[in-house]
Parts: structure tokens; C-alpha cells; sequence
């Protein structure tokens, strides 16, 4: 169907699930409570706010992902060419994961690898 | 003989001598539409009857039986149910985000439905970077998780989240990797390409213990990035009450459950397309007779197997490894999958280069 598939698609999971939502909405007389609103963690009334920072250890693993990532989508275009370049691909490959792996021991020195 | 893309070439053709084209490309685009919100809602039913029947015979009990027979109509019924109940939204969350969630989810999951080959000739959109297409689309699941598990204002909701980003993005790295090692042998992204290439033999066979070893990865590493578990950090039951979706309900909550089972059955598609030949039937090198002979069964039958064969596998890990810890989890994917993928990549890429493979 070519490109036109995506459209078709974006349109029907919007309707699919807006419908299925919808259709929940009217089957169902809301009722209102004054306990109904809080947030469940499992009875006991939430303390604090919940919006604050998180551990860093999360943190430290994207921008290792971002650079990891970044490979990758260099990596697919070497793909397909790989096996009609031959040799003159394998060792420019082997050069690039070199520079890599090096930044990765690097990383690993630091700590990042570590969970706090 | 009966195919799909028979059929789908009867009613094209029988479209367009009905109508003009304008309304030829509308009709078809609705039966497309219609036809995959279809399959979205029959897998969703099969999926959760299946983990549910799967579940119930690894721990030796009967499982779901008393709607329908064995138990069949039991996710229906479920479904059903699910549709009464009324989607909450707490006081204290972010609501256009918290509502918005489910529908990236959907979307996603949705759009990943384009470049699969449900059977010979059968497939939404043959585009040329087929493979680079489904993992750019599939890190977008990551968003409506982090997204509802942000807007929920829940603790355990943003824990949830948290871990589950770290999670999927660390185990992309070596689903990559693999999916690399397979696309380097075919010197194709277009997926029809890549079925087309293992028609003497699949590439699990073909590409000697390198294929393996990307094969086992690749499991790995879908697996966590689908959130099941030994990986369901996300939504540790016995320590995050449900993760990032313990304050979705109703509908809401089924289209986040629906998402990641259709998410699960594409991953395993994928696998099965790269790995296991996809639609094409079991052939040997150049025995023609067997082949001819394997032929005859349907290619969606052969597509179908090898998917809900992977799927089974998937939930058969769910009865047999143990949780992992978060750290534990981060340690394998970086310490251990990262570096053996990438030396992997590089074993398949010297075999590409001398032909050792078949």
C-alpha cells in the first residue's frame, strides 16, 4: 500500500482506542468519592511530593545509550554495503569499534557501569 | 490454492472495476484499517488466553475453564468487564499526559504493524529500510511509558518508569546489534529482501554459531525490551504494585495491556522474519523435492508457527528464570550482552566477507 499505510494506521489506533474509551465513558454512571482522586500505593495516604529528582545511576545510563545509539545508526548504512566492500569494510569497522569500545573502558573506569 | 495475497488481489481488482480510483484507494485504505484493528483485537484475545493457558500448564493447573469451552471465551469475557469499569483519573496527576499515554502506546504499536510479511506477498508497506524502520519506531515505546508513568503522581508509577527507561534503552543496543548481524549477511534493509534470502535455507541454519549467538541475543534482549519478565522491573508486582500503570483502570488500562502483547507478537515476528525465514517454509539448499514438498503448506501457516513459537518461548521464560535486580539487569546488558554482540557483528561480518556462510 506504500506510504499511505502509516496514515491509515496512525487513524486507526486513534479511533480504535479512542472509540474503546468512549465507549466506557457512556456504559458507566461516574460515581464520586472523596478517596476515589488519591494515588494507590497500597492504603497508606501518600507522603511528600512525588515530582522530585531520581537517582542519577538512570541518568548516567542515557547519555551512555545516546552514544551508543548514535553508533548503531552508523552502523546501518555500513550494513548493507559491508559484504560487496569486503575487507577495506571489515577493518574500517574494526578501527570504529576500537574508538568506542575505548570511550565504553573509559566510561567503565569512571564508574558509570556502577549502580549507586 | 488459497492465499492472502490472492485475496487481497481479487478485491483489488474487483474494486477497481467497480469504482473509479479515487474511491478504489478510500475503500481499500478503510478495509486496511478495519482489517488491522481486527487482527489488534484477535491478538490481544489470543495472547492473553495463551499466556494464561501456557501459565496454568507450567504450574501444573487447570487454568481459565469455566467460560465457553476450556475456557476460551475467557478474555472476551474479561474484556467485557473491563469496558464497565470506569477509568480513573487522579486528582494530583498531569491529565492530558495521563490521557494521552494509552494513545502513543497504541500508535506505536500500530505502526509496527507496517513492513511485517504476514505471509507471501502480504504485507502493508515493503519499504526499503524495513529494519531500521521497526527499531526506530519500537524506541518510541519507551515515551508513553515514561510518560504515564510521570503524569500518574504516584511514586511507584515514576519508579516504574524510570527503570523501564533504562531498561529499553540499554537492551536496544544489542537487539541492534543482532538485527545488524543478519541485515551484514543480506546486504538488505527492505524485508522482503531479507525473506527472499533465506529461501535456500534460514539464516539461523545458514549463518553457523555467529547466527546463534545473535539469534539468542536478539531473544534476550526483546524480551527485556517488552518488559516481560525475567525484565518486568517496569511493574514488579512485589515491590511496585503494578509499575507505571498502577493508577490506569478501564479501558485505559486494557489498550496499555493490548499494547504490549501486540508488542510482544511483533518482536517475536521479527525474530521469526530475520532469523527463521519469515513466511518462507523449511527449505533445504537445493533439494528441490523436499522443497516443492514443503512448499504446499500455506506461508501465513509457516509465518504464524514460527511467531506463536517464539511467543511460547517468551512466556516459557516467565516460569523459569527469577526476577533479576535492577543492577543485575544493567550489569548483563552492558557487562556482558554489549560486548559479545558487537564481537559477534564482527565474526558475522568476516564470514559474510569470505562466504563461509551457505
Amino acid at each position: 500500500m506504500g506510504a499511505s499505510s502509516l496514515i491509515v494506521l496512525i487513524i486507526a489506533a486513534i479511533a480504535f482506542s479512542g472509540i474503546a474509551i468512549l465507549v466506557a465513558r457512556f456504559v458507566l454512571k461516574p460515581t464520586t468519592n472523596k478517596q476515589k482522586g488519591e494515588p494507590y500505593e497500597c492504603g497508606i495516604p501518600t507522603q511528600g511530593e512525588t515530582w522530585i529528582q531520581l537517582n542519577v545511576g538512570y541518568y548516567l545510563f542515557a547519555l551512555l545509550f545516546l552514544i551508543f545509539d548514535v553508533e548503531l545508526v552508523f552502523l546501518y548504512p555500513w550494513a548493507v554495503v559491508a559484504k560487496n566492500v569486503g575487507w577495506v569494510a571489515f577493518i574500517e569497522i574494526v578501527i570504529f569499534f576500537f574508538i568506542l569500545f575505548m570511550g565504553f573502558l573509559y566510561a567503565h573506569k569512571k564508574g558509570a557501569l556502577k549502580w549507586m | 490454492m488459497w492465499s492472502f495475497s490472492g485475496i487481497s488481489n481479487s478485491i483489488h481488482e474487483w474494486l477497481s472495476q467497480t469504482f473509479n480510483p479515487t474511491l478504489t484507494i478510500i475503500i481499500e485504505m478503510v478495509i486496511a484499517g478495519v482489517a488491522v484493528i481486527g487482527l489488534f483485537a484477535g491478538l490481544g484475545l489470543v495472547l492473553v488466553i495463551m499466556e494464561r493457558k501456557v501459565s496454568a500448564w507450567m504450574q501444573i493447573r487447570l487454568g481459565p475453564n469455566r467460560v465457553g469451552p476450556k475456557g476460551m471465551f475467557q478474555s472476551l469475557a474479561d474484556t467485557l468487564k473491563l469496558l464497565v469499569k470506569e477509568g480513573l483519573t487522579p486528582t494530583g496527576a498531569d491529565k492530558l499526559l495521563f490521557n494521552l499515554a494509552p494513545f502513543i502506546a497504541m500508535i506505536v504499536a500500530m505502526l509496527l504493524m507496517a513492513p511485517i510479511a504476514f505471509a507471501k506477498d502480504f504485507q502493508l508497506w515493503d519499504l526499503n529500510i524495513g529494519v531500521l524502520y521497526v527499531s526506530a519506531i519500537s524506541s518510541m515505546m519507551v515515551i508513553s511509558i515514561l510518560m504515564a508513568g510521570w503524569a500518574s503522581n504516584n511514586k511507584y508509577s515514576l519508579m516504574g518508569a524510570m527503570r523501564s527507561g533504562a531498561q529499553i534503552v540499554s537492551y536496544e543496543l544489542s537487539a541492534g546489534l543482532s538485527v545488524l548481524s543478519i541485515v551484514v549477511l543480506t546486504g538488505s534493509l527492505r524485508v522482503s529482501d531479507i525473506i527472499q534470502s533465506q529461501a535456500d535455507g534460514w539464516w539461523i541454519f545458514k549463518g553457523h554459531i555467529p547466527a546463534v549467538i545473535a539469534f539468542v541475543t536478539f531473544i534476550i534482549a526483546v524480551t527485556a525490551e517488552t518488559n516481560r519478565a525475567p525484565f518486568d522491573l517496569a511493574e514488579a508486582e512485589s515491590e511496585l504494585t503494578a509499575g507505571f500503570h498502577t493508577e490506569y483502570s478501564g479501558m485505559k488500562f486494557a489498550l496499555f495491556f493490548l499494547a504490549e502483547y501486540v508488542n510482544v507478537f511483533i518482536v517475536c515476528a521479527i525474530g521469526a522474519t530475520l532469523f527463521l525465514g519469515g513466511w518462507m517454509p523449511f527449505h533445504i539448499g537445493h533439494w528441490a523435492g523436499f522443497n516443492h514438498v514443503m512448499d504446499y503448506i500455506p506461508s501465513s501457516l509457516w509465518f504464524f508457527g514460527k511467531t506463536f513459537f517464539l511467543i511460547f518461548v517468551i512466556m516459557w521464560f516467565r516460569w523459569t528464570f527469577p526476577r533479576l535486580r535492577i543492577d543485575q539487569l544493567l550489569n548483563l546488558e552492558w557487562k556482558y550482552l554489549l560486548p559479545i554482540s558487537m564481537v559477534n557483528l564482527l565474526l558475522v561480518t568476516a564470514m559474510a566477507i569470505l562466504k563461509w556462510h551457505f
